[in-house]
C-alpha cells in the first residue's frame, strides 16, 4: 500500500513522472522549477527512471525536443516557468496542433521585466490560447495526482493533446508536504501504454507537419477545438477511474461551503489553501460566504462553473495576472463571459493581486470579500480593482 | 553521354526515390537536387526532420507529400533540436523494448538561415550533446522561401532584397559565415561539404555521415536560380564553378582531420563564377579582386589543414 510521506512538492512531481515511467525528459533550469528536473537527471541517473534525460540549451529546443520524441512515441515529459514557458512559446502551439500528448509542468512565477521570481499566473495566461488542456493544482497531492492523470488524458485516443499541471511557485513547488505516492504497480495498472496511431517509423511513413492551404487550415482548427471541448467528458472519466482506484476525487469547479452563501470567492492555485481557511473564519462569524475553486482552465468548464455560482448574489474573482490595456483578469473576463447569458447571474468583481509573489492572506481575502461586496452595491467604473497596492 | 548514363547510372545511382518527383520547387532549383540525392542516399530506414523553407513548402502542401519515409515538420530554428529529441525518443524506446532495434536514422534538414541564423543554438545543442544524428544544411545563400533576403551565409557582394546593392552599397558586406567550422569545432566525428553537381560524392558522403555514431554535419551548397538569378539551366555549371573556383571547396573532415575531396591544381578565376549570376552583376573588378584575394587564402588554409591533417584521421 502507497503510504502517506513528507516530501518536496518538485520532488513529488518528478517523482509522479517516474511513476508515469517516462521514456524522454527534456528540460532545461529555469527557478521555481530546478527541483523537479534536478530530481528527474538524479533518478535516470541512478538507473531508478529508465530514460533519456535530454539537457537542452533552452526551453525552446526543450519543447521542440519534446516534439520529436512525442512524435516517435515516447511518453515525454517536462518542465518549466515563467520565462522559459514563454520562450517555448510558439512550439507549444506545435504540440497541440499536431496532437502530441507531451506533459509539462509549469511552475508558475511573474514574467519579466522587472525580472521576479516569485509566483503569479502571468505565465500561465500568455499561453492560454495554445491548445493544451490546462489545470491549476491547489496542494502537493493534487500536483502528483494530476500529472498521473494528465499522461492518462493526454494519451487517450479522443484526445491526443497536450497537459500543462500549473502548480504555484515556491509557495507550493518548494514546500514539504504529506503526499501519498501511488505504488508503480497502481499506475501502470491506471495508465495504459502510450500508444499513439501514427508514430514516425519507417515501417508505415507518415507524413507529420504539412502546410495547411487557405482551404483546409479552418477545419484543421476546429477539429482541434472540438477534440480540446471534447476532452472534457474524457478528464471526468479519467477523474472517476482515479476516484475508484486510489480514493481521491477531482472536479473541474470545486465547490467550498458554498450552501447557501451569498457571495463567492473564486481563486486558482495554491492560494485557494488560504482562501478556505478565511472563508471557515467569515463562515463562524455568521457571514453567507462560499469559495469557488478553479482546477479546470482549459477545456473550460462553462457549464460546472454556471452551476456551481448560480445561486450567489455576489462573485469576486481573484486573478493573479493582468491583462494590459484590458478587462483586468483574464479569469475575471472569461467568467464575466460565461456568464453573459444566464438570466439570473451573480454581480461579478474583479481583483487583482498576488502578483510577483505578493502574499495575500487570509485578512486580505477577508477584506477582498468585503470591498467586493460595497462595490457589488454600489457599481464601479472600472473594469476591475488592483488588490493591495500602494498608490 | 544522356545515353550512357542511362545506361549506367542505374547501376551507380538507386533507383529508389524516397523524395518523389512531383514536388513544386521552381526549375532549375539546386536544393530539390540535393534533398533528392541526400534522400537516395538516405533511404528508406529513416526519419526526416524538415525545417521551415523552401524545401518544406515545395514538398507538402496538403493533402500531398513528396515524401516516402516519414517525415516531421515543426517550425523553422528547432530543426536540431526535434531531431534530437526524436533520436532520443527511439533509442529510449528500444532499450525498454517498447520499439524493435532496427537501426532507424535521424536525418535533419534546413535552409542556410535555418542553420546558420535562427537555428544555430540549437543545432549547436544538438551537436555538443552527441546525438547520433545526421543534420543536412541545404545551402542557397539567402533566405529564399521568403523572397531572397539576406542571411549570414549570404556571400559578400551579393545583392539580395535586404542586402541590396545601391549606390551606398555593394550588397551584402559581410563575408559568408563559415558554418562547417563552427561544427568542426564541436569536434564531432564527421563534417563534410558538398554540391549536387558533384552528385556521387554527395551521396557519398551522406551515406558515410549515416554511418558515423554520433553527429555528422554535411553542408551542401545549392544553386538557387531564382535568387542568384542564373539561368535554370545552369545549376549544375554554376555548382561546378563555385567548386573549381575554390569558392566553395569540398572537403571533409573526419575525428578533427581535413581532407580535400578534390585536387584542384589551378583554381579558376571567381569572376567566371560570378559573371553567371545576376545577384553579382553590379560588382566592380575592384570588388571582384577583393573576393579573389579572399578565395585564395580561405583555399590556401583549407589546404594548409589538409596537409597538416594525417590521412588515417
Ligand atoms: C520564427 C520564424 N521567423 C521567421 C519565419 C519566416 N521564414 C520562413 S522560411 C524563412 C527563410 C528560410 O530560409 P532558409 O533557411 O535559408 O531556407 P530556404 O527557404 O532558403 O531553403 C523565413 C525567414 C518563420 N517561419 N519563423
Ligand atoms: S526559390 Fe530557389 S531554393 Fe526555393 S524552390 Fe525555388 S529554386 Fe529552389
Ligand atoms: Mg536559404
Amino acid at each position: 500500500m502507497a503510504k502517506r510521506v513528507g516530501l518536496e512538492v518538485s520532488v513529488a512531481v518528478g517523482d509522479a513522472a517516474k511513476l508515469a515511467d517516462v521514456d524522454v525528459v527534456a528540460a532545461y533550469p529555469i527557478t521555481p522549477q530546478t527541483h523537479i528536473v534536478e530530481h528527474l537527471a538524479e533518478l535516470v541517473a541512478n538507473g531508478e527512471l529508465r530514460a533519456a534525460y535530454i539537457p537542452v540549451e533552452s526551453e525552446h529546443s526543450a519543447m521542440s525536443a519534446c516534439l520529436g520524441a512525442s512524435a516517435v512515441g515516447a511518453r515525454t515529459f517536462t518542465a518549466t516557468a515563467s520565462q522559459g514557458l514563454e520562450l517555448m512559446h510558439e512550439v507549444l502551439y506545435v504540440a497541440s496542433a499536431l496532437r502530441l500528448p507531451i506533459v509539462m509542468a509549469v511552475v508558475n512565477r511573474a514574467l519579466s521585466a522587472p525580472i521576479s521570481i516569485w509566483c503569479d499566473h502571468s505565465d500561465a495566461m500568455a499561453v492560454r490560447d495554445s491548445g493544451w488542456i490546462q489545470m491549476f493544482v491547489e496542494n502537493g497531492q493534487e500536483a502528483v495526482d494530476n500529472v498521473i492523470c494528465a499522461f492518462r488524458i493526454g494519451e487517450d485516443r479522443r484526445v491526443l493533446l497536450p497537459v500543462m499541471i500549473h502548480l504555484d511557485g515556491f509557495s507550493l513547488s518548494h514546500v514539504i508536504e504529506p503526499i501519498i505516492l501511488p505504488e508503480q504497480s497502481e499506475v501502470a495498472r491506471f495508465l495504459p501504454p502510450y500508444d499513439p496511431p501514427l508514430p514516425l517509423d519507417p515501417e508505415k511513413p507518415v507524413t507529420v507537419g504539412a502546410f495547411a492551404p487557405p482551404f483546409i487550415y479552418t477545419e484543421v482548427k476546429w477539429a482541434q477545438e472540438m477534440t480540446l471541448e471534447g476532452a472534457k467528458e474524457v478528464i471526468l472519466e479519467c477523474w472517476r477511474e482515479f476516484a475508484n482506484t486510489f480514493g481521491r476525487h477531482y472536479s473541474p469547479v470545486e465547490s467550498y461551503r458554498t450552501e447557501g452563501a451569498k457571495v463567492l470567492l473564486m481563486t486558482m492555485g495554491s492560494l485557494s489553501e488560504t482562501a478556505m481557511v478565511a472563508v471557515d473564519k467569515m463562515r463562524d462569524e455568521g457571514k453567507e460566504v462560499g469559495l469557488i475553486k478553479l482546477r479546470l482552465w482549459r477545456p473550460f468548464p462553462f457549464a460546472e462553473l454556471r452551476q456551481a455560482v448560480r445561486d450567489a448574489e455576489v462573485l469576486i474573482v481573484l486573478d493573479r495576472a493582468l491583462s494590459f490595456g484590458g478587462p483586468g483578469g483574464p479569469v475575471c473576463s472569461e467568467v464575466k463571459a460565461a456568464l453573459y447569458r444566464e438570466a439570473r447571474r451573480p454581480e461579478v468583481v474583479g481583483f487583482v493581486g498576488g502578483l510577483g509573489g505578493r502574499d495575500i492572506s487570509m485578512a486580505d481575502f477577508e477584506e477582498m470579500v468585503n470591498q467586493g461586496i460595497k462595490l457589488a452595491e454600489a457599481g464601479s467604473e472600472r473594469e476591475f480593482e488592483i488588490f493591495g497596492v500602494r498608490e | 553521354m544522356m545515353e550512357t548514363m542511362a545506361v549506367h547510372g542505374p547501376g551507380i545511382i538507386t533507383e529508389e526515390e524516397p523524395f518523389t518527383p512531383g514536388h513544386r520547387a521552381c526549375s532549375g532549383c539546386g536544393e530539390a537536387l540535393s534533398v533528392r540525392l541526400a534522400a537516395k542516399a538516405i533511404g528508406n530506414n529513416a526519419i526526416i526532420v524538415n525545417a521551415t523553407g523552401c524545401m518544406e513548402v515545395v514538398a507538402s502542401p496538403f493533402p500531398h507529400t513528396s515524401w516516402r519515409i516519414p517525415w516531421i515538420h515543426t517550425l523553422f530554428e528547432n530543426t536540431a533540436a526535434v531531431a534530437s529529441g526524436a533520436e532520443a525518443g527511439l533509442r529510449a524506446l528500444v532499450k525498454k523494448g517498447k520499439r524493435p532495434e532496427k537501426n532507424v536514422k535521424v536525418v535533419a534538414l534546413a535552409g542556410d538561415g535555418g542553420t546558420s541564423d535562427i537555428g544555430l543554438q540549437a543545432l549547436s545543442g544538438a551537436l555538443e550533446r552527441g546525438h547520433d544524428l545526421v543534420y543536412i544544411c541545404l545551402d542557397n545563400e539567402a533566405y529564399m522561401n521568403t523572397g531572397i533576403q539576406r542571411s549570414s551565409a549570404t556571400p559578400f557582394g551579393a545583392s539580395t532584397t535586404t542586402s541590396p546593392a545601391g549606390r551606398e552599397s555593394l550588397g551584402q558586406v559581410t563575408w559568408k559565415k563559415n558554418l562547417p567550422a563552427i561544427a568542426v569545432a564541436h569536434d564531432i566525428p564527421y563534417v563534410a561539404t558538398a554540391c549536387p553537381s558533384y552528385h556521387r560524392d554527395l551521396m557519398k558522403k551522406v551515406a558515410k555521415a549515416l554511418e558515423v555514431k554520433g553527429p555528422a554535419y554535411i553542408h551542401v551548397l545549392s544553386v538557387c536560380p531564382v535568387g542568384w538569378r542564373c539561368a535554370t539551366e545552369d545549376t549544375i555549371k554554376v555548382g561546378r564553378l563555385a567548386v573549381r573556383t575554390g569558392v566553395f571547396p569540398l572537403y571533409e573532415v573526419e575525428n578533427g582531420q581535413y581532407k580535400l575531396s578534390l585536387t584542384l591544381t589551378k583554381l579558376e578565376p571567381v569572376d567566371s563564377y560570378l559573371k553567371l549570376q545576376g545577384r553579382f552583376r553590379h560588382l566592380t573588378e575592384d570588388t571582384i579582386k577583393i573576393i579573389q584575394e579572399r578565395v585564395n587564402r580561405e583555399y590556401a588554409k583549407l589546404v594548409e589543414m589538409a596537409s597538416k591533417s594525417s590521412p588515417s584521421g
